[in-house]
């Protein structure tokens, strides 16, 4: 339990904070950054607030959880079910005057003309807000007190949230749910009473994502550094000894779940209003194992790590996927094989592996200083056996 | 016919008694009774596969008894609690094999097994305190590692890692050590230092040492009981001397070691 923060980390934390907060949407509103741009950087910005959720669980507790992706669109449906309230009298229905009530497109579709009673809070923005972190979080605490009191664990762990996910994503697919179905939700219009699709309300959700995604950061960065930081290593670590060191391990692997469902669904909540779409596809083990890869890439058990690899892939991903799409899934998989082979730690792991070999190194390479040292002191002093 | 006498005197600090334990049909412990005073050093000596570690599994909540009772100071019954919880009443433990949290370092392996507060909420705001910090490097100097304070426990040498986790007992300020094979890996001088620091402990803890190392017994059970273990039961008790002549454990156990 060292200090959280050294000079030089929150200088770099506090430029580049700087840069992503003020400066890019400042040069978007002067035109200089497209906002196509800025868009696609800030749903990367919520990929890499996934990312750590997943690092969180898999790289600092051990725990490779597969469902983080159905906690992400979990929050991007509760404040998509907002979204879609507001949208709904402005939708095509109800402006050739077949949707009296104002529903959202795809019920009138449906056949619905009443809203469904659950729907109704949901019109209230603190509502959808309130439920973007209530919902994810109380379905991670059922569903992680009852896998770690049982005290599942490694694969089958993951196979459970795998299943999880699994069910979840059927359950919206179902027409019958009243989420959207297949098609999800999309057409959003208003957001607090502001064109969602305008190029500032966009900007502002840009900024909102790097301000979470710093939240987050600081947030991760100040847990690993308390005494819950040092169990929740431990735990990933050796368990048994854990528990043989008297510490409930499946309270502090049920924190840990819990707020990283939380962190997702937050990600996902600012994911939606940006891409413009939401849909079960996006809560599939696919799109979970995706934000894995990431944190492969960047370096599991580094806070920086999934931020680099949430960007790096998704950035490659979107120039592979206009310049040679058929390739992409290609592409990835051998960046993936290659990086499991030649740089097990990632990105951030690969470069402090090397900055380590390469102090050991200069050291050994001035052997002639600590030497002559040794010849300019004293006789060694013969208390020091 | 002592043990009832004490029975009446005060109560044992661990009693089992009638307890049973099957492996896949394999009977590791055989309705076995053990009973041990507050403040005593017990060796417990036998060949493998005798139940000696399967006895510490017991104790400490890692597998379950399929018959009998395990009672700490005669309030609490072990059989029915987890690893956490037994733990919590003051009984530790050091594995066979040295157990400690490798990507640690030596000084967060000892704090994290300093007594306090286990709970999630206190952990996320508990600080270091200057006593805290003071009984860390106290426990630090008498387990020798002073100066391997910030280094990763996983780079020890075995030795290191085994007083380390000596050093994580003395943490907890358990009221019951369990000690299993301390020496193993150590030299003959770090050896008879672990015999020296048992013998320290003794009386302000009870202690149940499980060990091979004749030499090492020889050195802590001087004047004390040493339990056989044979087959999942005791085979005898008393003095090391009156166990080493006996027949039956030579038989078993050391003829095959010593040729006495």
């Amino acid at each position: 339990m060292k200090r959280a923060i050294s000079r030089t980390e929150f200088l770099f934390i506090a430029i580049t904070a700087f840069i992503v907060i003020v400066l890019l949407p400042a040069l978007n509103a002067e035109g200089i950054i497209s906002n196509f741009h800025l868009n696609l950087w800030g749903k990367y910005l919520c990929y890499s607030v996934l990312a750590i959720s997943v690092d969180l669980l898999w790289g600092y507790t051990g725990l490779l959880s597969l469902g983080q992706a159905l906690f992400f669109s979990l929050g991007g449906y509760m404040f998509g079910m907002y979204l879609m309230l507001v949208a709904g009298p402005f939708g095509q229905f109800a402006q050739s005057g077949q949707n009296p009530n104002g529903l959202p497109d795809f019920m009138v579709f449906l056949g619905h003309t009443v809203l469904p009673s659950f729907w109704r809070p949901f019109a209230s923005f603190s509502f959808s807000t309130l439920m973007v972190v209530a919902l994810p979080g109380l379905l991670a605490l059922g569903f992680g007190y009852l896998a770690f009191r049982s005290r599942i664990k490694g694969v089958y762990f993951s196979i459970l949230t795998q299943a999880l996910t699994y069910g979840a994503a059927l359950m919206f697919f179902s027409n019958d749910t009243v989420m959207g179905g297949n098609n999800g939700f999309t057409d959003f219009r208003y957001i607090l009473g502001v064109d969602v699709r305008s190029a500032s309300t966009q900007r502002w959700l840009f900024i909102a994502s790097a301000v979470l995604l710093l939240g987050v950061y600081m947030l991760c960065k100040w847990l690993t550094g308390t005494k819950f930081g040092l169990v929740q290593r431990a735990v990933r670590d050796s368990e048994t000894r854990v528990l043989f060191s008297g510490y409930a391990a499946a309270n502090y692997k049920l924190f840990v779940f819990v707020l990283s469902s939380l962190i997702a669904a937050l990600g996902g909540a600012l994911y939606v209003p940006q891409v413009g779409i939401i849909n079960p596809s996006e809560m599939t083990t696919e799109k979970s194992l995706e934000a894995v890869v990431w944190c492969a890439v960047g370096g599991r058990g580094t806070l920086v790590g999934p931020i680099v690899g949430a960007i790096g892939v998704n950035a490659l991903k979107s120039w592979a996927t206009r310049n040679c799409p058929d390739y992409w899934s290609f592409i990835l998989g051998t960046i993936f094989i290659l990086m499991v082979l030649f740089v097990p730690k990632g990105i951030v792991g690969g470069i402090n592996d090397c900055s380590a070999w390469f102090t050991k190194w200069k050291k050994g390479r001035e052997p002639d200083s600590t030497i002559l040292e040794e010849i300019t002191e004293p006789a060694a002093s013969p208390s020091q056996s | 016919m002592i043990i009832e006498s004490q029975l009446k005197q005060r109560p044992f600090i661990l009693a089992a008694e009638g307890v049973n334990k099957s492996f896949a049909g394999f009977q590791a412990i055989r309705d076995l009774s053990f009973y041990m005073d507050e403040g005593e050093l017990r060796t417990v000596i036998g060949p493998n596969g005798a139940g000696k570690t399967t006895f510490l599994d017991l104790i400490t909540g890692r597998t379950k008894p399929d018959t009998g009772t395990i009672e700490f100071d005669a309030k609490h019954e072990l059989s029915r609690m987890n690893e956490y919880e037994i733990y919590r009443l003051g009984i530790g433990r050091k594995f066979q094999t040295p157990t400690v949290y490798t990507d640690h370092t030596v000084f967060e392996n000892l704090l994290m097994s300093l007594e306090g507060s286990r709970g999630v909420f206190a952990s996320l705001f508990s600080k270091v305190n200057g006593q805290q910090k003071d009984r860390i490097h106290d426990i630090l100097k008498t387990i020798n590692l002073s100066e391997k304070a910030e280094w990763k426990a996983g780079a020890l040498a075995h030795g290191q890692k085994q007083w380390l986790e000596i050093g994580m007992l003395l943490a907890q300020n358990a009221r019951l050590l369990l000690v299993d094979e301390p020496a193993a890996g150590m030299t003959d001088e770090e050896t008879h230092r672990t015999g020296e620091l048992l013998l320290s402990l003794a009386g302000k803890h009870s202690i149940i040492v499980i060990e091979h190392d004749m030499v090492f017994i020889r050195q802590i059970a001087a004047g004390r009981k040493v339990t056989v273990l044979h087959q999942g039961s005791v085979l005898c008790e008393g003095a090391v001397e009156a166990v080493q002549s006996n027949e039956k454990v030579i038989e078993v156990y050391l003829g095959r070691k010593h040729a006495h």
